[in-house]
């Protein structure tokens, strides 16, 4: 009978991740001073549980590195090691040496030995400096005494595990191998308590062992490798001695063959799915990323499988509606049509809030994030986290984080100031830095705060002339000079440095958050700080859209990128160099996108009179397009177009409409590029024969 | 009895697989033959509407929808630069499964089903060179099945998002 433990790797990994961001949160809290017990506890119990895991699946080198932690860990536990910021350092680089492993593991890829030996060594030394040395010599000192005064060449082990002990997910082959690999291990089985077959429960252990482990050991190790199911079994380790050694070699070679044969092939026979499965997993490892999970509440599972049967009943009572429909009934099957409306809709929001998690997933990267950036610039930060539990989708999550981190090491970088430069202006000399995350309307608001430096417009402007962004005699409000800060290219550090300062970062930011359909704005003034506010749409799977037609084809444009629709009058169309043209609205003057002309498709009507405008922001630009009608408004699925094909210019994703057609989704900035470069939306196969 | 003996032979002799011979599915462009490996091909279906993708190769019709995945199809005979054919009740979609970076499903449009054939490595032979003048690496090699000659494809490279995109 062996399990095949493989199956269990995907619970190891996500909890050992959950662990090591409980240890790096606790590590983080720590630093404020008081070494408070609990708090190390449960760093320790994080590292405990990651250790027996990675020994429990035979990730050695993980189990190994962890131990080293552990130690450590255990020691300021006990009181024994003071608890420095050097120690926490450490722990903390540990933490996220065995975050690399693990997931070096997971991916069936190569670990960084060097970083790891690095960090390894530090570790050690740590511990060399610490208590660990005499612990050592205790250890050696027992084992001695154990060895010499009395001639010990071993250890007697009997080993009982209670009726219940392979529940708990522990397997006594995997201790008997651990055992065996520390010595001579000579096992006797010991079957007595098995009962007879009819009232045997085939997940109750019956079987017990005494074994005979000649080795030098100490009899700390071999506690350890029974570390984990020592209240559940009964366990004896006694001292072997030399005198009994004949005798016991003797019973050995006979009696004890055959245990120890059949202990060799259920190890064989387990490892060989494992290995099976080792290799799969690689292969699927090459084509996608590690299936990710989720956890959900139950309260919203709950109340999803109540909707269920709402559902079900609403779908039962239409079903009888229709077995025997006369027309008298048509009020009935109104009812229930619309009933169903509400159900499916009810449905649709339940399922979307599983979607949903708390910010704090984004945010809780930031303490280590200032840690370690203020450790390595000197300025002092007080970095404060409100609205965590504001929830949005995970896939805006995923897609927001980096941007996120951007803006967190801008400020902390170019915005706050060092101590010294604070106390100058007057200011405190810590600086704060705030992140905050609420709902607005259907949208995420999340803003990031300092008090620092603010944006130095004067310099901004320079350098944007410099680069050739804007002219030298443009005259630019303060609003319109922050926003350079977006272009492409645009850098202010005085020193590249390591934090930030590349130029690259900004209008990447920018183009982040608008994929994910939201915007940022800047709020900055000169010496008092700067405020970065994100706008983002709560979901990225649903949508609002309005249906247009062009020629033949119907499209979704999102009802969010719409600002009016008009008829056109020909009189407030206007030429620009016989080519371009411009609708007069009101005060302002948008470009005219025919639809059909950037899409090329055979268009039905061209006069502009005909059809309508609609007026679209995007990049913040207003344009407007040119398209044959306006069909209805209904909510819209997502679905992206690059699973199968490749991201098109000019399209979000599709659709599928009610009658199972497929409807493509209008993405307005990129409309927009298409309409200033019409080659950017050409198909790879032309320019790959151009080329 | 006598249609269900039929059927009965017809499943033996898709289930006779000789020692280390592929299956592959034949169907019919024009008066050509073509096979795809059978493993490959994930569904047949009939034609049906697809929407069009704005400024995409001639030989994409568009994208379909298969039970709620959008699955892009190519038009094969456009594909291979012949004649454009009307489509028919006979015409199908043979959905296949495209290994490359990622593993994706497109479409593809053809005239109609042929059969499908046990072949062994041996019986491939190369396939031929006719110079700069008419592609053929699509083709992995040609068997002869009875008195036709088919074309063996190689899918992934024919499909890449480089070839359809």
């Amino acid at each position: 009978m062996s399990i095949d433990i493989s199956q269990f790797h995907d619970v190891f990994f996500e909890e050992s991740f959950e662990g090591l961001d409980a240890m790096e949160s606790g590590l983080l809290n720590l630093e404020d001073g008081a070494a408070d017990v609990e708090a190390i506890n449960t760093i320790f119990r994080a590292a405990h549980s990651i250790k027996g895991g990675a020994g429990t699946f035979g990730f050695m080198a993980v189990s190994e590195f962890t131990h080293k932690m552990e130690t450590l860990l255990d020691e300021m536990r006990n009181g024994e090691r003071e608890v420095t910021p050097e120690s926490t350092n450490v722990l903390l680089e540990a933490v996220d040496v065995l975050r690399e492993m693990l997931t070096a593991v997971q991916q069936d890829e190569d670990t960084d030995d060097a970083r790891i030996e690095a960090v390894c060594q530090q570790l050690i030394e740590m511990l060399g400096g610490g208590d660990e040395s005499s612990e050592i010599e205790q250890e050696t000192e027992a084992d001695s005494v154990d060895s010499d005064d009395e001639k010990s060449i071993g250890w007697k082990i009997d080993f009982r595990p209670h009726l219940h002990m392979l529940q708990t997910g522990n397997d006594p082959v995997r201790l008997l191998r651990e055992l065996d690999s520390l010595g001579d291990l000579s096992v006797n089985l010991d079957d007595s308590q098995l009962p007879l077959f009819s009232d045997l429960e085939p997940e109750d252990s019956y079987l017990a062992w005494h074994m005979e482990l000649i080795s030098d050991v100490a009899k700390e190790e071999i506690v350890e490798i029974f570390e984990w199911v020592e209240d559940d079994c009964d366990l004896t380790i006694e001292a072997l001695f030399a005198a009994a050694e004949t005798s016991t070699e003797l019973s050995e070679e006979t009696e004890t063959q055959q245990p120890e044969e059949s202990i060799a092939e259920i190890t064989e026979t387990e490892l060989k799915p494992t290995a099976g499965e080792k290799t799969e997993t690689k292969q699927k490892s090459t084509t996608t990323p590690a299936a990710a999970s989720i956890r959900v509440g139950t309260d919203k599972i709950d109340s999803l499988i109540n909707m269920v049967g709402e559902l079900v009943i609403t779908q039962s009572m239409l079903s009888q509606v229709g077995d025997n429909f006369t027309e008298d009934m048509l009020p009935q099957l109104i009812d229930g049509l619309a009933q169903l409306e509400r159900n499916t809709r009810e449905m649709q929001e339940g399922v979307m809030r599983i979607r949903m998690l708390p910010i704090s997933f984004a945010f809780n990267r930031f303490p280590r994030l200032v840690h370690d950036l203020t450790d390595k610039s000197g300025k002092q930060v007080d970095l404060k986290l409100t609205g965590e539990q504001t929830e949005l989708d995970k896939t805006v999550m995923e897609k927001i984080g980096d941007p996120l981190v951007h803006l967190v090491r801008n400020s902390l970088d170019h915005g706050l100031e060092t101590p010294e430069v604070r106390l100058a202006a007057g200011k405190s000399e810590t600086g704060t830095l705030k992140l905050n995350a609420y709902h607005q309307g259907g949208n995420i608001v999340i803003e990031i705060e300092d008090d620092g430096a603010g944006l130095d417009e004067d310099k901004i402007f320079n350098k944007a002339v410099e680069k050739g962004l804007v002219n030298k005699t443009d005259n630019l409000n303060p609003e319109k000079i922050h926003e350079l800060i977006f272009m492409p290219g645009f850098s202010t550090a005085d020193v590249v440095s390591d934090i930030s300062g590349r130029g690259v970062g900004m209008d990447v930011v920018r183009k982040n958050i608008h994929s994910l359909g939201g915007s940022v704005e800047i709020d900055s003034k000169q010496g008092s700080g700067t405020k970065f506010t994100i706008r983002l749409p709560l979901t990225l799977a649903i949508m609002d859209g309005q249906t247009i037609r062009v020629a033949n084809e119907n499209y979704i444009l999102p009802l969010v990128s719409i600002v009016e629709s008009i008829e056109i009058k020909s009189t407030d169309i206007k030429q620009v160099s016989g080519k371009g043209e411009l609708y007069k609205l009101r005060e302002d003057y948008v470009p005219v996108i025919r639809l059909y002309d950037v899409f090329n498709i055979e268009p039905l009507i061209t006069d502009l009179e005909e059809g309508l405008l609609v007026v679209v922001e995007g990049d913040g630009q207003k344009v407007g397009l040119f398209i044959d009608d306006l069909l209805g408004q209904q909510q819209v699925v997502i679905k992206s177009l690059e699973t199968n094909y490749r991201k098109v210019v000019g399209l979000s994703g599709a659709t599928i409409l009610g009658d199972g057609t497929v409807a493509l989704i209008l993405d307005v900035p990129g409309l927009i590029s298409l309409y200033r470069e019409p080659s950017s939306g050409k198909s790879l196969v032309k320019s790959e024969r151009a080329a | 009895m006598s249609e269900e003996l039929q059927v009965n032979d017809s499943l033996d002799v898709m289930g006779e697989i000789e020692d280390g011979a592929e299956q592959f599915l034949t169907f019919i462009l024009g008066d050509e033959e073509y096979g795809v490996e059978i493993l490959r091909v994930q569904e047949i279906k009939g034609w049906d509407n697809v929407t069009s993708i704005p400024n995409s190769p001639h030989y994409l019709c568009g994208v379909l929808n298969l039970r709620g995945t959008i699955v892009p199809v190519v038009d094969l005979r456009l594909r291979f630069e012949m004649a454009e054919c009307e489509y028919t009740p006979t015409t199908v979609i043979v959905v296949l499964n495209i290994e490359g970076e990622t593993q994706r499903t497109v479409g593809i449009v053809v005239d109609g089903m042929s059969d499908t054939h046990n072949v062994l490595p041996n019986d491939i032979k190369p396939s031929p060179d006719f110079g700069s003048s008419i592609k053929t690496d699509y083709i992995t090699g040609l068997v002869t099945i009875g008195d036709n000659m088919v074309m063996l494809l190689d899918i992934d490279r024919l499909l890449s998002i480089e070839a359809i995109g």
